[in-house]
């Protein structure tokens, strides 16, 4: 049985671990196989960063080391291709996606735990049930609904679909059921309303569920492409993924410098946003098997 | 809904088969049969009206192609094989005394507020609401689409009944020779369960089980139109490939992770990061590397000896490179949910193998690896969601779908389909058929590991 647990203690080290050693004999053995998987991992982006710097020539002599044409690649892609504006519009769907899912994740979780209300399994399985239907699938009724609410070509079309989620909503359930009940008894003693109460006891004890869940929004938010190259038309409000569609023929002809040199910016902020909240994404997402 | 008399026949059959069905339930439980009979025929009556209403009984009308016809008869089968499973489970329930809540009861008893029910209604509104309008609501609009011949744009629709569907079959397809197949597949199934209780014969029955799979695919080869042929086998082909390899790769790089140096940490930190690379950025880095002329992949393959690849233009080589790129992708997600599970592996249980003198490969496939399970069966379900989904900015970015619709999985399909090509009703029957199978496949799961996810308590 898998189960995404959420839990504030460090994963307890097994017994065994301290004395693993003895699987792999010596570790400089284990070292050197680490770092060749790591340069295998990071060959495709360390590639591209690479060529992000050549001038098609360069690219094409397969010139190895850092090129000539940084200064010139980074102009035609924020200059002449307006990445700075793709970047901006992904950052501002980004951030609003991944705060308004987690506020309507925290207050689903806040009714699931902390109330009694008659029908609750009836509206646990109307959202579980929306697991199995991913927004990609139901692409095309999607895409007509958008459009019949005339939403084509704005920023709430490619945010609003996206702001709940199954996912979310069971995390905070998980999370919230898995703290001890004083916390709530206390609180109410106190006089505290369920809003108070969310604000200051729960939310500043689950920073690490909510960490977890803010990476896993915003990176996906961040590599949203099919949806946003359907319905967004308007080059002031498209997001990033699809922005860089149009490098692929920046002057005319294939040009890998400029395109490598998008694809390398585009990437560094869910990457930043990944490697930043790290700990709170392994913490708060400690898999634990249960029968 | 108009009743046609050829559908007198049919409905007999599933009235009399649900009354049967339920009542056997009811007995079994010792409880008075003719309730069960009773509940039983509503369902068998009630049950084919779920397709059969809203397509009118279209399928019944004269005039309509036999395909039609035999489509339309499955169509209400299952609309009462689904209202009589769901007959069962609740019948079960009840009649084992249980209340259907506590499916999902939680343990929570002691700090409940005590407050009226309009708060938790309050703070669940935002999210059922949301989910209604952009979720069910065009899930619902999808089955009415792919009744519909409808044009993006176009304000007119014509009713189709059930022919957006029946156009993935070859005509002519269903003859002899598939009924012949379908008859051995039935059997196939049929006989597995007895023959793997019967125990002792796992060879036999694993025989029968890929005879089984064979018979299927030669069966879709056989009636499905060849267009379509192509576009499922591109989804499970490339979508297997992900899979397993993605799986197997990530189980043995978290496995080297795993072990205890210094440095661990920014060890895992430079091995799981491509989760946060994008599938489209995923595909234009490869697109530049797979370059046949001026690509660096050709180039070190050149470098060590061997002879360039045409990753573009050769249908085989473009599928590999799809699989390639987002095997990549995937891997950083495989390794962290893996390194994950190795935390949860007992240590005491691999000492004792190792006294035992089970040595190192031994203990990683007979303790290590079904300790995963769990985790391996949660990152089958989501590398497929991903194969299925995600992997539409790749493609887009690598190969177009191309050489030739080579690489053309379904839900590139739907898209070409219904909004490159505007025909939203069959691109809306493609997509119903991709739900199925994501719905198929992640029940066979459920079922083969025997396993629930449950989220909570």
């Amino acid at each position: 049985m898998s189960t995404i647990t959420t839990s504030n203690r460090k994963t307890a080290r097994p017994a065994y671990a301290r004395r693993r050693e003895s699987l792999l004999p010596k570790r400089w053995y284990v070292h050197i196989l680490l770092w060749i998987t790591i340069f295998i991992v990071g060959f495709p982006l360390l590639y591209a960063i690479v060529v992000s710097t050549q001038s098609n020539a360069e690219t094409l002599s397969f010139q190895a080391t850092f090129g000539s044409h940084t200064r010139a690649n980074l102009e035609t892609v924020i200059v002449d291709r307006n990445l700075l504006r793709f970047m901006w519009n992904s950052t501002l769907l980004a951030i609003f996606v991944t705060i308004g899912k987690t506020i309507l994740s925290l207050l689903a979780g806040l009714a699931f735990v902390y109330f009694r209300f008659p029908g609750k399994w009836l509206v646990f399985g109307f959202i579980l049930i929306t697991l199995l239907m991913p927004t990609e699938m139901l692409i095309i009724a999607l895409f007509r609904l958008v459009s019949e609410l005339e939403w084509g070509n704005t920023f709430w079309a490619i945010s609003v679909p996206f702001l709940a989620s199954a996912t979310g909503s069971f995390l905070f359930r998980q999370h919230f059921a898995n703290l001890p009940s004083e916390l709530s008894e206390a609180a109410q003693i106190d006089g505290a309303n369920p809003l108070q109460f969310l604000i200051r006891v729960l939310i500043p004890i689950s920073w690490n569920t909510i960490g977890a869940l803010a990476v896993i929004q915003f990176v996906y938010m961040w590599n949203q492409y099919l949806w946003p190259s359907l319905i967004i038309k308007d080059e002031r409000i498209q997001v990033v993924q699809v922005g860089l569609g149009a490098l692929r023929n920046a002057e005319g002809s294939l040009t890998y410098g400029p395109m490598m040199m998008g694809a390398v910016i585009a990437t560094i902020p869910p990457v930043v946003v990944f490697i930043l909240l790290q700990r709170q994404f392994m913490r708060g997402f400690a898999i634990s098997r249960d029968k | 809904m108009t009743f046609y008399s050829n559908m007198l026949p049919v409905f007999i059959v599933t009235v009399v088969a649900g009354a049967l069905y339920i009542a056997s339930i009811f007995q079994r439980f010792k409880r008075p049969v003719i309730y069960g009979v009773g509940i039983g025929a509503v369902a068998g009556l009630v049950g084919p009206m779920i397709f059969m209403a809203p397509l009118d009984s279209c399928t019944f009308e004269t005039g309509r192609e036999p395909i039609d016809y035999w489509f339309g008869i499955v169509l209400f089968v299952l609309g009462a094989a689904l209202l009589l499973g769901a007959a069962r489970w609740v019948a079960r329930f009840w009649l084992s005394g249980r209340a259907i809540a506590s499916l999902v009861e939680d343990q929570t008893t002691m700090g409940v507020y005590k407050a009226s029910p309009l708060i938790p209604v309050l703070l669940l509104l935002p999210t059922i609401i949301i989910l209604t309008f952009f979720l069910y609501y065009p899930l619902i609009d999808t089955f009415r689409l792919s009744t519909l011949l409808v044009k993006l744009g176009a304000p007119r629709t014509v009713f189709r009944c059930v022919t957006n569907f029946t156009d993935f079959f070859e005509p002519g397809g269903f003859d002899y020779t598939a009924l012949a197949l379908v008859l051995g597949l039935v059997i196939a199934f049929l006989a597995y369960q007895p023959l793997k209780e019967a125990g002792g014969s796992e060879l036999r029955a694993v025989f029968i089980y890929v005879s089984a799979i064979v018979i299927a695919f030669m069966l879709l080869n056989r009636i499905i139109e060849p267009d379509y042929r192509e576009v499922l086998f591109n989804t499970f082909f490339i979508a297997s490939a992900i899979v397993i390899l993605g799986l197997i790769f990530g189980l043995a790089i978290a496995y080297l992770a795993y072990q205890p140096v210094r440095g661990a940490f920014i060890y895992r930190t430079l091995l799981i990061w491509p989760y946060a690379i994008s599938p489209a950025i995923a595909g234009i880095i490869f697109f530049v590397m797979f370059d046949p002329v001026s690509g660096v992949i050709n180039h070190i393959i050149e470098l060590l000896g061997g002879e360039g690849l045409d990753w573009i233009r050769d249908p085989w080589m473009a599928r590999a490179a799809i699989i390639i790129t987002s095997v990549w992708k995937t891997l950083g997600y495989n390794i962290l949910f893996y390194i994950a599970g190795l935390q949860t592996v007992p240590g005491d249980l691999l000492e004792a193998a190792e006294i035992d003198g089970a040595n190192a490969w031994q203990r990683f496939r007979n303790i290590i690896v079904p300790a995963l399970s769990p985790i391996t069966f949660f990152l089958i379900v989501t590398n497929l969601t991903y194969a299925f989904f995600n992997i539409f900015g790749t493609i887009d970015f690598l190969t177009k779908g191309g050489p030739a619709g080579a690489t053309s999985v379904s839900i590139y399909e739907i898209v070409e389909l219904g909004i490159r090509h505007k025909d939203l009703g069959r691109a809306a029957a493609q997509s119903i058929v991709l739900f199925l199978m994501v719905i198929g496949v992640t029940v066979f799961q459920f079922r083969t590991s025997g396993r629930r996810v449950t989220y909570g308590a």
